[in-house]
């Protein structure tokens, strides 16, 4: 009796494994649906949020939550092909798949790595993030597609700053969800 | 190696998944070719969810504005915002073929033109890329959208259709840092190109001898194949030499993107650049009226009704008599007398000339002495005689000024009995 509930606790996953039979897959789903349309929608319900990166918030609550490299580059991948599909046409698709599924992946590894429970260290790590995505697309667009575009890093910084002041109520939201699925 | 991949599997699955991605973006850089599939399908599914999001938004905020605020204002001036719009596209088309009438091919050029055929639409969305500007338009193929079709609005240039899906496209604003247009000089007609890249949009190839002032208007060129020629682009407000080329910055006369209605030129026409600014005002207005004096005023004031006419008769005895209505101090005026405007065709003269007997106007009542009308004698403190005014009523005051009266003043008549 007491080796099989042994077993038992043994064989259940560890808490954070079991991310996904808490926070559903549907919910996952409906808010990256959300983020992305909302990406797409926003700018014309309040003006002058179009530097609101949801999807890439979205993508680094993903990897730090998980802790899993490859689900959380595979969910990158997903949101920024999903996000270049709705891009202009001038902009081939795969430019933000690129850079999210990096995002997603060095989340993660920075997840294993870190504790990042913190709300610091999620502001630090969600300001660099955004500001990796920004420039990373920024010389993928230079580099691969030939196009000049302008990068003005004081802008880039005050954007990140932004992003990361309203990601850790976001993230504090989507903690509170994952928890309300255990109980 | 199977081992190799499994310690490093994490770094493995990331490299196959850029590199296909990596790939994939070669392929269609290399093909030119855009991947149509996936954006219909991903405009398809979420445009629709915008339209209900813009639908919910309109019916619920809209509503409450539209009929317990302002009731139907708003809807009517969007009505009448949209007619403007379309007025004002049509009045800048024949405001420039009016001004291309003096030229000796006007006529000839005015018979062979015609106007742009556009058909309006509404931005409902926009573009996930930040650093890129583009919006999605409510029509589609379905409303002969094509791509590359020109989208303006009436104050200027918008951008260009750089997608078509059935029920919306995609435009490419001007201010997109990827976008170009060919662009025209109003006065030299020189020649540049509208680059909004930098954040701020600048007119370029143009030579440092070309003569650009501030102030002045660029239109669009027709040389870039989208935009037809002679659509306002927008206002130089500063032009400077460069190292070769000249540094003018351009301020754009529309908002692209703030622009709630556009229009798709379906079928572009091509106008000669107007000599003169497009003004805004098209109705002849007289000139400012002259300056009101007080003379004009009192001149010009006609009696309408009776209680005027009381009032002017007031007044008039109250300027005769020196009295201030309202002023701590001044008199009674005594309202018996008969104003000298009033006074009927004098009667003949007194000794001296310079008093008049007006008859009375009340049976059996006395003759009023009203001062004279054609020569009023010079009155000044020394000769001004005292008034005999009825009992109880105030003396005047020496400092009140003096009465036009004659020297002679007989007593008013009394009151009726």
């Amino acid at each position: 009796m007491i080796n099989e509930t042994s077993d038992t606790l043994l064989n259940r996953p560890p808490l954070r494994d079991s991310w996904f039979s808490r926070f559903e897959v549907l919910a996952l789903a409906a808010i990256t649906v959300v983020a992305i349309i909302g990406k797409f929608y926003l700018p014309r319900l309040i003006p002058h949020t179009e530097w609101l990166e949801l999807p890439l918030l979205l993508t680094v609550y993903f990897g730090l939550t998980r802790r899993n490299p490859v689900s959380a580059l595979l969910f990158g991948a997903f949101v920024g092909l999903s996000e270049d599909s709705l891009s202009p046409a001038t902009i081939p698709i795969g430019m933000y798949g690129i850079t999210k599924t990096l995002v997603g992946y060095f989340a993660a590894s920075v997840s294993v790595r870190f504790n990042v429970e913190s709300p610091a260290i999620r502001l630090v790590l969600c300001f660099f993030f955004f500001f990796f995505h920004a420039f990373f697309y920024w010389v993928m667009r230079r580099a691969l597609l030939g196009q000049i575009v302008p990068f003005d890093p004081q802008e880039t910084f005050v954007h990140g700053a932004l992003n990361a002041v309203i990601a850790l109520p976001l993230f504090a939201i989507l903690d509170r969800m994952k928890l309300s699925g255990t109980a | 190696m199977e081992a190799l991949l499994s310690r490093y599997r994490n770094l493995t699955v990331l490299l196959v998944v850029v590199v296909a991605q990596l790939l994939y973006l070669a392929y269609q850089v290399k093909t030119n070719r855009d991947e149509r599939l996936i954006r219909v399908w991903a405009v398809t599914a979420v445009t629709p969810m915008a339209g209900i999001v813009e639908a919910v938004r309109h019916n619920t905020i809209g509503f409450l504005e539209d009929y317990f605020i302002l009731l139907d204002v708003r809807e009517q001036n969007r009505k009448l915002k949209a007619d403007n719009d379309h007025l004002r596209m049509e009045n800048t088309y024949y405001r420039n073929q009016l001004s291309t009438a003096e030229h000796a091919r006007a006529l000839t050029l005015f018979q062979a033109q015609s106007p742009s055929k556009t058909v309006a639409a509404r931005v409902i969305g926009n573009s996930t890329v930040a650093t890129a500007k583009a919006v999605f338009i409510d029509r589609g193929s379905t409303s002969n959208i094509d791509k590359g079709m020109a989208v303006v609005t009436p104050e200027g240039i918008v951008g260009k259709v750089v997608a078509v899906y059935p029920l919306v496209s995609q435009v490419l604003l001007v201010t997109d840092p990827t976008f170009k247009v060919g662009v025209e000089s109003q006065k030299g007609h020189i020649h540049g190109v509208l680059d909004c890249g930098t954040g701020k949009c600048t007119v370029q190839e143009i030579q440092n001898e070309d003569k650009v002032d501030v102030g002045e208007q660029f239109y669009t060129s027709g040389e870039d194949r989208i935009f037809p020629r002679g659509f306002p682009v927008g206002t130089v407000v500063s032009a400077v030499p460069g190292q070769g080329m000249k540094d003018i910055k351009l301020n754009l006369s529309g908002a692209p993107g703030g622009a709630e209605q556009v229009l798709v030129v379906l079928k572009g026409v091509h106008q000669a650049i107007p000599n003169a600014p497009p003004e805004e005002t098209t109705a002849a207005m007289l000139p400012v009226p002259p300056p009101e004096t007080g003379d004009d005023v009192a001149s010009s004031s006609k009696p309408q009704t009776e209680a005027d006419k009381i009032v002017q008769k007031y007044g008039v005895i109250g300027k005769e008599e020196g009295h201030v209505y309202g002023a701590v101090g001044s008199g009674i005026p005594n309202f018996n007398l008969k104003p000298a405007a009033d006074a009927p065709q004098p009667a003949p003269a007194r000794t001296g000339g310079t008093e008049t007997a007006a008859a009375p106007s009340i049976l059996g009542s006395r003759a009023v002495i009203a001062p004279a009308k054609a020569k009023p004698a010079p009155v000044t403190p020394a000769n001004a005689p005292e008034l005999i005014l009825p009992l109880g009523t105030p003396r005047r005051k020496p400092a009140a000024p003096a009465v036009p009266l004659g020297t002679q003043t007989p007593s008013p008549p009394p009151a009726a009995p």
